[in-house]
């Protein structure tokens, strides 16, 4: 792999940004974009790019407009600052991956690693929540898509497309999104359980086919199993109450307490520092299987939805590999390795083959001159 | 066409492919009248195979297709190509699989949205749910990203599909997405859900379905005004309440349901307020006051709460009743599907009111207020002359208002054939450009639903310039990732 001198590019306007792709993708250069740079390694391992622009001057809260529940905002506003902007009129943004160091996640860049935290339980995905988006295209093209209402089916679903596409698509440079309103009053139900993970596992499932409307449901194999679930409202208290019963009829010991420093563990649980993880799109049958995975240091299930977060230690191919088995057959990626591992690994795992082939097809007709992140995206696009 | 024809005869025998002229004629509309079209070939498959033969029989022979499910759709999607076959999927009904474990559902697309609330129940259900429900197929609601009463808490039809088994037009079959969620690589699931059949088929799909509501609290309240019903939504949701529908009626939509299937509505009630709230029983019970007490607020002249699942029933039938109700009021109506900011409701509406007095043509509101989705029914008479375009020229500027006003030309009845010439005041140039690059990824000969959505009619060419290998991919090491 070549490290070459890397061109950082930090456009304040979108015609420059574009400008700037149109004219490292006419030379032939590979262009990477960087938000707050908190998961530039996400992906395959390729050479540094030529050409990096930057998000860091499109940093602007366009537009909140509360009364409808919807923000503007600038692929390079940081989560954080937008989150503490809306919390000033009561909403938020119901997105909350881990923040990467010193809360550097930006929006953007949120959105094109598809990243995504406990309030994926009820509020589903950084996909589910992104309204309209205006992109960058190799050509030096501004497209919109979406609109900047909650309810809209004209044209299509381009910004579905884009997030999680880690910038091999173009560059996202705004987005517009669907707000919520921030909880007055929230409780947390914590269930605890040493050893077989089974109890845990069979009460977050217990608990993601009851009507209770958690707003957050976890399980987790931290330092001891856990199960926790957040509801927010004015029944917020009753209902914790009644979710930590579950979880005491299943022998577990359970509390209701604020929760807050909980919800913090287990989002930086997706991220340990130094560790090696992998996210399991699995299923809710899998639970206890995932909770009980050898070799994971910390492991954190979004219950219902199946998705779950792998952490090792001591990373390497084969540990990587020992948890697919395990797993086998739901897909995984792996998202924080050491360079050494990833450079050996299949980051993305298996993906069949028609699937790759059409995702090639979007892929060279939105850049065809492969400028765009170059080799990091599956199969190697 | 013969050689075509006989191909499908050997595909599907002779029953099931349609040629008679007076047989197609049931096909030459969906659910949007004003568009007729005869296709020369319609061919009812019977499974996923079928549909792939099908498709690839017309990209052998170049002939363009148009998948149709139950045909209720809005915007003439489902509007037949002349030249062209029409696959109609009502044979693919079968629930492939309920996993209430995962929660998780596999269809073929000619099963109704109800359906498969029904193949969950009681401890799940659906939650798109749009008035159609009863006979629309969710291919077709796929395909629309259809939405419905309760969107506004629980989302539209593409927060709820998983995974999709796809026919592409060149005949390729393609699974994407899965019963998991983050499935590595593009989501194409979220670019296909609402792509309005242009971009293929849909033969499996795959939903999420969630846990039934414990609690379902519902009321009506009657406002002389829809400006003072508009305000009671937005302090409902300013209190931070997520009901689970929010529905105005107004005077003329009251009177046209009312008449219909009276359900107890006022006759001189300027506007009817639905509110849905449902969840956990605590919290519904502890939000239900504050939803009664912002209407009365808002100088409610009644609030009907419904005791039952009857009296939820009958609150209910006039809102579901509401379109087809117009037929008593007038021969003939235009529904428009605009969408809102909701803060915008008062001067959009008051701007609608104007537009209609100088047409000399009424127009009926009926709206999601939650979401700002506006459904006026611009009222005219075809056999009196001149009033057909009227009616369309008023059609055409309401749409223009939400468009101004900061909103969407459709919010879920979709582009189809209808609002198509709609679609330049949304996007520029390089917009529609994008959206014709995934168009060309998915079906560079433009053979699936072709004239539909895109303004005016775009061919794919060849990708510009050579496409890029990664220095892995060429090495071959690449199919590895």
């Amino acid at each position: 792999m070549a490290y070459g001198a890397m061109m950082v590019v930090s456009p304040s306007s979108y015609e420059e940004a574009a400008a700037a792709l149109r004219e490292a993708s006419a030379s032939g250069k590979r262009v990477r974009f960087r938000g707050g740079g908190t998961k530039l390694d996400w992906g395959n391992p390729v050479p540094d790019p030529e050409v990096e622009i930057s998000t860091s001057r499109l940093d602007r809260i366009i537009d909140h407009n509360a009364g409808d529940l919807t923000a503007v905002v600038q692929a390079g506003v940081p989560l954080r600052r937008l989150q503490d902007a809306l919390a000033e009129r009561g909403q938020m943004l119901a997105l909350d991956p881990p923040p990467g160091a010193d809360d550097a996640a930006t929006v953007g860049g949120i959105l094109a690693a598809g990243d995504s935290g406990p309030l994926r339980h009820s509020y589903g995905g950084p996909r589910d929540l992104v309204l309209g988006m205006t992109v960058a295209l190799s050509d030096g093209t501004i497209a919109r898509s979406g609109g900047r209402v909650i309810k809209n089916v004209a044209g299509y679903d381009l910004a579905k497309l884009f997030t999680g596409s880690l910038g091999t698509l173009g560059m996202i440079l705004e987005v517009a999104v669907r707000l919520h309103p921030l909880p007055r009053r929230t409780a947390t139900a914590i269930g605890e359980c040493d050893g077989d993970p089974g109890p845990v596992a069979r009460v977050a499932s217990e608990l993601a086919h009851l009507p209770l409307e958690a707003e957050r449901l976890d399980a987790a194999a931290l330092s001891a199993g856990r199960v926790q679930a957040q509801f927010a409202g004015a029944a917020a208290d009753e209902r914790a109450v009644e979710a930590a019963e579950v979880m005491r009829r299943a022998g577990l010991a359970a509390t209701v307490e604020d929760g807050e420093g909980m919800w913090a563990a287990v989002r930086s649980a997706q991220r340990p520092a130094g560790s090696l993880v992998l996210r399991v799109s699995g299923l809710q049958r899998q639970l206890e299987a995932q909770l009980g995975v050898a070799g994971g240091s910390s492991i954190v299930a979004r219950a219902a939805s199946g998705l779950a977060w792998i952490a090792v230690s001591e990373g390497s191919v084969e540990a990587v590999e020992s948890i697919r088995r395990e797993l086998s057959p739901s897909p995984s990626v792996v998202l924080d390795a050491p360079r050494e591992v990833r450079e050996k690994v299949s980051v993305w795992g298996e993906v069949t083959r028609p699937a790759v082939s059409l995702m090639r097809n979007v892929k060279s007709r939105f850049d065809p001159a492969g400028a765009c992140n170059p080799g990091v995206f599956v199969g190697g696009i | 066409m013969p050689d075509l024809t006989s191909e499908l005869r050997r595909i599907c025998g002779d029953d099931r492919v349609v040629t008679h002229p007076q047989a197609l004629r049931t096909y030459e509309s969906d659910g949007l009248l004003q568009y007729r079209a005869v296709p020369r070939i319609a061919v009812l498959p019977d499974d996923a195979e079928e549909v792939r033969r099908i498709v690839t029989a017309c990209r052998d022979a170049g002939v363009p297709w148009v998948a149709r499910g139950a045909g209720s759709g809005l915007s003439g999607g489902a509007l037949p190509v002349e030249e062209g076959v029409l696959i109609v999927l009502t044979r693919l009904r079968r629930i492939l699989e309920v996993d209430l474990l995962d929660q998780r559902v596999v269809v073929e697309p000619g099963v109704t949205n109800l359906a498969v609330s029904h193949a969950v129940a009681p401890t799940h259900f659906f939650p798109p749910d749009p008035s159609s429900q009863i006979v629309c197929s969710i291919g077709g609601n796929v395909a629309e990203n259809s939405g419905g009463a309760h969107c506004f808490k629980y989302g539209f039809t593409t927060n709820y599909v998983t995974g999709l088994q796809l026919v592409l037009a060149d005949g390729e079959v393609v699974d994407v997405g899965g019963k998991e969620l983050d499935v590595p690589g593009y989501d194409l699931v979220g670019a296909f859900v609402g792509s309005e059949g242009t971009l293929g088929v849909a033969t499996r799909i795959t939903l999420r379905v969630v846990p039934r509501p414990e609690a379902t609290r519902t009321l009506v309240a009657f406002f002389d005004h829809t400006s003072e019903a508009g305000q009671a939504v937005s302090d409902i949701v300013g209190a931070g309440l997520v009901p689970g529908a929010l529905e105005i009626m107004d005077r003329l939509s009251i009177e046209a349901a009312e008449g219909a299937v009276h359900a107890g509505y006022p006759n001189d009630a300027g506007a009817a307020l639905i509110v849905e709230l449902d969840g956990a029983r605590a919290e519904c019970d502890a939000a239900f006051g504050d939803v009664v007490s912002i209407c009365e607020r808002n100088g409610a002249a009644g609030v009907r709460i419904a005791e039952d699942e009857a009296e939820r029933e009958l609150i209910w039938r006039a809102r579901k009743a509401a379109f087809a109700a117009m037929g008593r009021l007038s021969p003939n109506y235009y529904v428009q599907d605009g969408v809102i900011p909701r803060t915008r409701l008062p001067e959009v509406l008051e701007r609608i009111d104007a537009l209609s007095r100088e047409h000399r043509l009424r127009v009926a509101n009926v709206f999601h207020a939650g979401d700002g989705n506006l459904h006026p029914l611009v009222c005219y008479d075809a056999a009196v002359p001149g009033e057909p375009e009227r009616a369309e020229e008023l059609a055409g500027l309401i749409v223009a208002a939400c468009v101004e006003a900061g909103g969407s030309i459709t919010g879920e009845h979709g582009v189809g054939v209808d609002k198509k010439r709609y679609m330049p005041q949304m996007f520029g140039e390089g917009d529609l450009e994008a959206f014709q690059r995934l168009r060309c990824a998915f079906d560079p000969a433009g053979l699936a639903n072709p004239g539909k959505v895109m303004p005016t009619p775009r061919l794919c060419g060849e990708v510009p310039g050579p496409y890029r290998q990664h220095p892995l991919e060429a090495a071959g090491v690449a199919e590895r990732f």
